[in-house]
């Protein structure tokens, strides 16, 4: 009972994550590159229309439910499956939601990238 | 891309790492949670070790925030995982701990994957994208290459 409560955590963990980089890396396009921006307008202008972008919110509103998933999985199930685990499959689905999504170009180079990420780090917990 | 930008994809990498080691140290000294009593998940946040991660993590959202303004998810991402490579390196050589033939190789596999992405260009040029920005990566890619 444990294992399902476990690798539940972990799929939605793996879920809201995604969803929340998505909207996260949309928002911060949309708002255009912060050092630019930083010095043409001020910091407080910058973080106030960060912090005016619903996709912003969004976003940190899934971070946040991906961080108590976090905190569940890990108190259900030891950190050397939860970690690995979860940051591998998030990488995959980060770069298959970051081309649906985003269109974000992913050529071989980004797909090689995400994968060998992904091993590398399902390896690390070996 | 500029040396100021790979300090913040270092940052994002370093701060994400130690981050995350000093929550799963102060989870697994407060112990399970179960379904039962929520509540007790409310006063973990209290522990030590989880407020000076949260520290961390605060720190490496700003940079990661930074970094998505300039750069493609499929390319911070992969870029980042550097900090599991120091991860794994400080437990060998600082906390002498005994690192496997198997996490060895993962750390070739994640160096590999770094490698691939910072070959390429950090952001993709969308036609709707703002002009202004699109000349401004033209200008800084352009001195670079």
């Amino acid at each position: 009972m444990k294992h399902l409560y476990t690798w539940s955590a972990i799929l939605v963990l793996v879920l809201t994550s995604t969803t929340g980089d998505i909207l996260l890396s949309r928002a911060m396009k949309q708002t255009g590159n912060l050092a630019t921006l930083w010095r043409r307008t001020g910091v407080l202008t910058v973080i106030g229309r960060i912090l005016r972008n619903p996709s912003f919110l969004l976003g940190l509103l899934a971070m946040t439910a991906g961080f108590y998933s976090l905190l569940f999985a890990l108190s259900w199930g030891d950190v050397s499956l939860v970690a690995p685990a979860s940051a591998s499959l998030t990488f995959a689905a980060n770069a298959i939601a970051a081309k649906i999504f985003l269109h974000e170009r992913v050529d071989r180079r980004r797909w090689m990238a995400a994968l060998c990420v992904a091993v590398g780090v399902a390896l690390l917990a070996g | 891309m500029t040396p100021r930008k790979y300090l913040v994809l270092v940052g994002v990498a370093i701060f994400a790492s130690i981050g995350d080691s000093l929550l799963a140290h102060g989870m697994q000294l407060s112990g399970s949670v179960s379904l039962n009593h929520l509540s007790r998940i409310v006063w973990m946040v209290a522990n030590p070790w989880i407020v000076l991660g949260i520290l961390f993590l605060l720190a490496f959202f700003a940079c990661y925030m930074m970094a998505l303004s300039w750069a493609d998810l499929t390319y911070v991402l992969p870029a980042t995982s550097l900090g599991y490579v120091l991860l794994a390196l400080i437990a060998r050589f600082i906390l002498h701990e005994h690192v496997s033939m198997a996490r060895w190789v993962g750390i070739l596999f994640i160096s590999a994957g770094v490698g691939f992405v910072t070959q390429g260009p950090a952001l993709t040029h969308h036609p709707h994208a703002p002009a202004e920005e699109q000349a401004e990566e033209a200008v800084t890619t352009g001195v670079e290459r």
